[in-house]
């Protein structure tokens, strides 16, 4: 008796917990809605199984347990039964998966309107960087980095001569337009991840991986790693900043391209030789 | 070999070939340390899986003092958790789970329920215990090498594992592999033997579709093992030799600590495919003899046979050869091409389906059953419950774009150790407190035993159900300290607190467990022979403890499924698998 009102309890305080938890999603940023969407629709449909097997398993235990003189059933198979309940699973699996396949065949879709952004991932910090006037970003090798190109860029690349590049910084994003976010390692995988967003994917050194989102609110988003890269992995932080269009221009007049940069360096560099003589 | 009439026993006919003589100890070194009794080898499993299991469990606790209260104890730092959560998986899903149920349960049960005096190779099973200790002493030893264990997570995804910006990257790794290629070795050993048994070994009259669903269970999971392990051997060679020889298999050109390293061409990614491949089947190597012992749990202490026995096989076998094809359900957001998104989340939860019949028909087995409220069938129950609640939320994981937010965050580690820590964990204690009295001729403690349990189940659930609503905040797993973020409340800091108290009492309740299980060694009930009333051969064994070669002079033949419970017209409510069918008994003859 007590253990069959402690299983439905289980049930019940489950879904007491689900109903009144403050610990929630937090309110989404990006066109991922649709994510959210079959989160809660795969909650409703699985809610309902765990609350009618332990419902049901309560009652079996309050109805069934051993008294003087009970004697069990012999019944070893119900074949329509065990047909309707694999068909009625079926269906509910089915309700599950096509929407969400549905949902990730946008996920994997870019718009073509996307604009191209880099984010490069390294022990334990985010550098980005945004094609310049051109729309391009030039491109990258593994092999070209050094202490004056930190990101490995293409120095003869002509795309990427004016690709703004912003170091250990925030990354600022326009809201409202989509963005294809490429992603690149250095070092290890990581993960380029904003809860606020919905979308993550690992980076992979080696690899240039992707995923695409339209960032649909202003506002100052966590950036974090969500694949373990090592002993700071948590401290791996960084910060988005999605604003108006006219404040992301400004913001970006302000940042040094690829040329500028490496060509401070030499400036740089000849000065120090100069002194040195 | 004594020839049964058939008129009395059609069907059965008499045994092909003649016994093998056994072998048998000449002294106490061969007989309970070099043992090649099968039954003695399960006990060295059980105990060896459950020491190392002992140093999982106190890690675990470790890692709760730091997620509860991050900051407060200074001997933990976040390369320390990274060790703590590395050590913890590999043990408790490899070292503990895989060993224990099969190395323990298969060598235990095995030979026994199908009839057989023991294992065909027992020299090679005895080889298979010794290595499996060697691994884990291996294993141990990481604790104690310079830079402590790997802290790679129990994945050991290159690059990271074997760079510098990662601790215990100079021998803990080297030491980790190492441990993992011997453990592959010992098992294989080990799994043929059980392969070998199940196949060649049953007695007359067992026929496969007459085995307890535990065999079917183990059976097939260690088909799988035999299938998978193999893909974690020759990724962990190639890992080693990327780390000791400079090779790159899985190490693409990069940088390591600013500098450009030796490494160039392979690729990550592979490694991955291979880690997976066996790590998938892995979830069901430990989740099927569960299964099969959660039936055989319910069935005996409901007194009713298993509902829908045929089903349940082919549910058994349809998942094994599923969980091949669902691999990349763990690598949605690595970077994969995400077209095969498609197929693997079609794969994955196509298998919800087989096992949601399981579900179903254990529940079913309790309707109008005469349910007795034993130790182990409050285990089952709560299996039951953790099971369903872990299987439902895997369909979020599975659906490749559900996953995309909920991926590396806590309600990873919520789901997987709601459905492959727990409810393992749940049958594994079921099982123990239902076969100690065959094992020891004793009962273990009931009282303890439902101490035991309440805690366990009401603990386990509280610190791991909440943990899932982590994960959808955003939380994201292997922190050691989620440190300052915009989106996580201090009420969340609470709720770790109060799993972190949680997960200690359940740690304390385990203290218990150990105490009954020696304390009941030689205080316990005496059992008798089969005290639960159980159909299966195990429980008509002539001597408790079953002496060596398990029968006495005559092995048992088997006339009916393991299932007989409550048959209409007998004088008892079971009927012993190996009990000559009489006028009125007929009706139970199945199938």
């Amino acid at each position: 008796m007590a253990v069959a009102l402690i299983l439905l309890l289980v049930a019940i305080a489950s879904v007491l917990f689900h109903v009144y938890s403050p610990w929630w999603w937090t309110p989404i940023a990006s066109n991922w809605r649709y994510i959210d969407d079959t989160i809660n629709l795969t909650f409703w449909i699985t809610g309902a199984v765990f609350c009618a097997v332990i419902a049901f398993m309560a009652y079996c235990v309050f109805r069934f347990h051993h008294k003087e003189g009970r004697r069990a059933a012999y019944n070893p198979e119900n074949k329509k039964l065990e047909w309707w309940l694999s068909i009625g699973t079926a269906i509910g699996v089915v309700a599950m998966l096509a929407p969400g396949l549905v949902v990730w065949h946008q996920f994997v879709t870019v718009p073509a309107d996307a604009t191209d952004v880099e984010v490069v991932g390294q022990q334990w910090m985010w550098s980005y960087r945004l094609p310049g006037k051109d729309g391009r970003l030039g491109t990258s090798d593994a092999r070209l980095i050094s202490s004056e190109n930190p990101l490995g860029l293409n120095p003869n690349d002509p795309n990427g001569q004016d690709d703004v590049v912003v170091q250990n910084d925030d990354l600022h994003l326009p809201v409202g337009k989509p963005v294809k976010v490429l992603l690149r390692s250095i070092d290890v995988l990581h993960d380029f991840y904003v809860p606020e967003f919905r979308a993550k994917m690992d980076m992979i050194p080696g690899s240039v991986t992707y995923y695409w989102l339209t960032p649909t609110r202003t506002g100052t988003f966590d950036v974090l790693c969500a694949e373990l890269c090592g002993a700071a992995h948590a401290q791996m932080r960084s910060r988005v900043i999605v604003e108006e269009e006219k404040e992301y221009h400004a913001w970006l007049e302000k940042q040094r391209t690829f040329a500028a940069l490496s060509g401070q360096r030499d400036v740089a560099k000849a000065a120090y030789k100069t002194g040195s003589e | 070999m004594v020839d049964i009439p058939l008129d009395q026993v059609a069907g059965i006919p008499p045994a092909e070939v003649g016994e093998v003589e056994l072998y048998h100890p000449r002294s106490w070194w061969t007989r309970y340390v070099f043992s090649q009794d099968a039954k003695v080898i399960a006990v060295q499993y059980s105990i060896t899986a459950m020491s190392i299991g002992m140093v999982a469990l106190v890690l675990s606790w470790l890692m709760r003092l730091q997620l509860g209260f991050p900051g407060t104890f200074s001997f933990i730092d976040s390369n320390q958790y990274l060790q703590f959560i590395t050590m913890h998986g590999m043990i408790m899903v490899i070292y503990l789970l895989t060993a224990l149920f099969l190395g323990g349960f298969g060598n235990y049960l095995i030979p026994l329920m199908v009839g057989a005096r023991d294992m065909v190779f027992p020299y090679v099973n005895m080889l298979s215990y010794w290595v499996y200790l060697l691994a884990v002493l291996v294993l141990a030893a990481t604790f104690f090498v310079p830079g402590g264990p790997t802290g790679a997570g129990w994945t050991l995804y290159p690059p990271q594992a074997i760079l510098s910006g990662t601790p215990g990257q100079d021998w803990g790794i080297v030491f980790m592999l190492a441990s993992l290629i011997l453990f592959i070795i010992g098992f294989t050993m080990g799994g043929l033997n059980y392969v070998v048994t199940v196949l060649q070994a049953r007695t007359r009259g067992m026929t496969l579709m007459r085995m307890p669903l535990t065999v079917w269970g183990i059976f097939t999971a260690t088909v799988m093992a035999l299938l998978a392990f193999p893909a974690l051997f020759v990724a962990s060679v190639m890992l080693l030799l990327d780390r000791l020889l400079g090779t790159s298999f899985f190490m693409p050109t990069l940088v390591e600590m600013g500098q450009l390293s030796k490494y160039g061409g392979g690729s990550p990614i592979l490694f991955q495919h291979l880690f997976w491949f066996f790590g998938h089947p892995e979830v069901y190597i430990v989740a099927l003899p569960a299964f099969g012992i959660i039936s055989d749990l319910i069935s005996t202490h409901a007194r009713k046979n298993i509902f829908g026995y045929r089903m349940m096989v082919w549910a058994i076998v349809a998942i094994g050869a599923l969980s091949f094809v669902v691999w990349a359900h763990h690598m949605y957001v690595s970077g994969m091409h995400p077209y095969f998104g498609f197929f693997f989340a079609t794969t994955t939860l196509i298998i919800a389906i087989p096992t949601a019949i399981k579900v179903y028909n254990w529940v079913l087995t309790l309707w109008r059953g005469d349910i007795h409220l034993t130790v182990p069938m409050l285990f089952a129950l709560g299996f039951i419950v953790t099971f369903v609640n872990g299987g439902l939320t895997g369909l979020f994981l599975g659906n490749v774009v559900v996953d995309v937010p909920l991926s590396d965050t806590m309600f990873v580690v919520a789901h997987f150790h709601m459905v492959m820590g727990i409810a393992p964990i749940m049958a594994v204690f079921g099982g123990i407190y239902h076969w100690y009295p065959k094992v020891t001729g004793r009962m273990l403690n009931d009282l303890l035993g439902k101490f035991h349990f309440w805690v366990t189940f009401i603990g386990a659930y509280a610190v791991f159900f909440p943990m899932h609503y982590l994960g959808l905040l955003g939380m994201p797993r292997r922190y050691h300290d989620i440190g300052e973020t915009s989106f996580v409340p201090a009420s969340a800091h609470d709720l770790n607190a109060f799993m972190s108290v949680a997960a200690l009492i359940v740690g304390f309740a385990q203290l218990v467990f150990l105490f009954n299980l020696v304390w009941s060694l030689f205080k316990g009930k005496e059992a008798g022979g089969n005290p639960w009333g159980a159909t299966s051969l195990e429980w008509q064994t002539p001597e408790t403890p079953p002496g060596h070669g398990n029968w006495g002079k005559e092995l048992p033949v088997v006339y009916r499924w393991a299932y007989d419970y409550s048959v209409p017209g007998a004088a008892r409510d079971f009927v012993p698998q190996n009990e000559p069918p009489s006028g009125v008994v007929a009706q139970g003859a199945h199938p």
